[in-house]
């Protein structure tokens, strides 16, 4: 049994049909990127499987559970996290707030200073930066929030959407490493990027979205030399 | 002394403004509505508390008990039921449904309690004044006039209702503002209030911190209700209509969806009216707290304490 099984999802937002029923899957351990260009789905990919879109038809299984049914905020205590697109930190609060509310469905006090020292391990900016309130971080920053306030709630997988979206290109090497990490330490990863050459070089498997449905998928290290793949996405 | 007495009753109806703008600045905040019908609230807490208090059998801590969970409960139904399933229509089916609701609500209580005014009866009725002052005398706290038989007047008075008003707002407000920076449930507010679909990402139920606001908000509004009435005794079912839109102005006077704006702009709400019915007209302090509306959404459309949206990409 896969970890995250979609089947024929489909999804519309009004008449228009967004997703065209896609059939993919993730396993424990893996990196798996989801590539395309705009408006190919991505997003509503992943807000679909968060429960903050309803499906039209089909299923997502998440360690055996149908998840089409459940509401989105009892699926973050079942062990699925978001880093959604464009960060959405809570410019408002702090730093720490943004972090602690990461942690908002678990009971365990111990256990969430652990994981809290676990995210400044992985980012020592935010550690400095605590005090802060979210809204004032550089945009690498926030995106280090968003990705340190979904690990807080100790997730088996973590769904990240665009994560290098309007960074400086050291910034994105920061942050794929840290992906890497996070997925070495045993967190599984879906990725949604439209920087499609460094998704596939992380990643495990690949699948490439195009208009609502799958047209590709592959081991990310065959789909890197597919001449398709080349043209399209990576430029060559 | 004219001025001080002046100051310190505008601070008690602005405190009273305060707690109701509370309410509709936290529901603008978190639910994104502007609930018309909160007023109403009032007005039907001013009648739950008259009748309560009323009552032979009802002690006064019973009845306000009872004023707190009716308000309570009826926030908590009116969003459950009116507008729960328009949670993603667009505003304006929103609010001409928070009209509808007022409406609703007048019109029942004109139905069950009829059109005749009621005489509200202070809740510290009996109560001598909180503070008198007498020119080169001295000043008492809580005693009738000492000075009664030698026909000497006090200088200045604070009655009981206008000193009860500030104190209970003010710890309403402290603990409003420990609860909202301080616990979980407090936080999940916030977090709310700023992005719905990231709070739901983080695990928490946006439908359950709607239905806590509304509980807060309506509590809040049964307690300015009691407050009010034994001010301002004179209870009819569109009691509520005034005081609400004057608490709406305070919220946006303030900067609307910001928690100590509400309290600031009721406050200087409260202070702007009372002074205006002393020195310029009674007849055209309401005119006046519009005007002050208008002037503010010019100068400052974010009002005092409102935050401009900043968005980083």
């Amino acid at each position: 049994m896969s970890m995250l099984e979609i089947k024929d999802l489909e999804v519309y937002y009004g008449a228009i049909n967004a997703l065209k029923g896609i059939t993919f899957s993730v396993e424990q351990g893996e990196i798996i990127a989801l590539i395309g260009a705009n408006g190919a789905g991505k997003t509503t990919t992943l807000h679909t499987i968060s429960g903050l879109i309803p499906a039209k038809r089909g299923s997502v299984m998440f360690n055996g559970k149908e998840l089409m049914k459940t509401p989105a905020h009892k699926i973050v205590s079942m062990g699925m996290a978001q880093v959604p697109e464009g960060r959405r930190v809570f410019a408002q609060l702090s730093v720490l707030e943004n972090l602690t509310l990461g942690a908002y469905t678990r009971k365990d006090k111990r256990g969430i200073s652990e994981t809290l020292e676990r995210v400044y391990e992985y980012f020592p900016r935010l550690k400095e930066r605590r005090t802060q309130l979210a809204g004032t971080l550089s945009g690498g920053e926030q995106q280090m929030l968003a990705m340190g306030r979904a690990l807080m709630s100790k997730p088996s997988i973590i769904l990240m959407d665009e994560p290098s979206m309007g960074l400086s290109p050291l910034y994105v090497n920061e942050i794929f490493k840290i992906i890497e990490e996070i997925n070495k330490n045993g967190t599984t990863v879906l990725l949604v990027e439209q920087n499609a050459k460094k998704a596939l070089s992380i990643a495990n498997r690949a699948y490439v979205l195009e208009t609502g449905s799958i047209s590709l998928s592959g081991d990310a290290h065959e789909l890197m030399d597919n001449e398709q793949v080349k043209k399209a996405y990576l430029g060559e | 002394m004219k001025f001080i007495s002046d100051i310190v009753d505008g601070i008690s109806l602005g405190s009273i403004y305060a707690l109701i703008a509370l309410g509709y600045t936290m529901v603008y905040g978190i639910a994104k509505m502007l609930n018309f019908a909160h007023g109403d609230i009032i007005m039907v807490g001013g009648y739950a508390a008259f009748i309560t208090l009323s009552a032979n059998w009802c002690p006064m801590w019973l009845s306000l008990v009872i004023t707190v969970t009716v308000c309570t409960l009826l926030g908590i139904i009116i969003e459950k039921l009116a507008y729960r399933p328009l949670r993603s229509s667009p505003p304006l089916a929103v609010l001409i449904t928070a009209i509808g609701v007022s409406y609703l609500l007048q019109n029942i209580a004109l139905l069950t309690q009829s059109a005749n005014p009621r005489m509200f009866t202070s809740i510290v009725n009996g109560v001598p004044p909180f503070l008198q002052v007498f020119k080169g005398r001295g000043a008492v706290f809580f005693k009738e006039n000492p000075y009664k038989a030698e026909g000497i007047k006090s200088d200045l008075t604070i009655s009981t209702e206008t000193f009860l008003a500030i104190i209970v707002s003010v710890i309403i407000m402290v603990a409003l503002s420990l609860f909202i920076n301080k616990t979980k449930a407090g936080k999940a507010m916030l977090a709310c209030s700023e992005d719905r679909g990231a709070a739901q990402l983080m695990g928490i139920n946006v439908n359950g911190t709607i239905t806590l606001t509304f509980a807060i908000g309506s509590a809040l509004a049964a307690v300015a209700a009691v407050l009010m009435c034994s001010s301002y005794p004179l209870l009819t079912p569109s009691t509520g209509s005034m005081p609400g839109i004057k608490a709406f102005v305070a919220a946006v006077f303030g900067g609307i969806g910001s928690i100590p704006g509400a309290m600031i702009g009721g406050v200087l709400l409260g202070i702007i009216e009372i002074l205006a019915k002393a020195y310029i007209s009674t007849q055209l302090s309401d005119a006046i707290v519009f005007l002050v509306l208008i002037i503010v959404l010019i100068v400052k459309p974010t009002g005092i304490m409102g935050r401009k949206i900043n968005e980083k990409v």
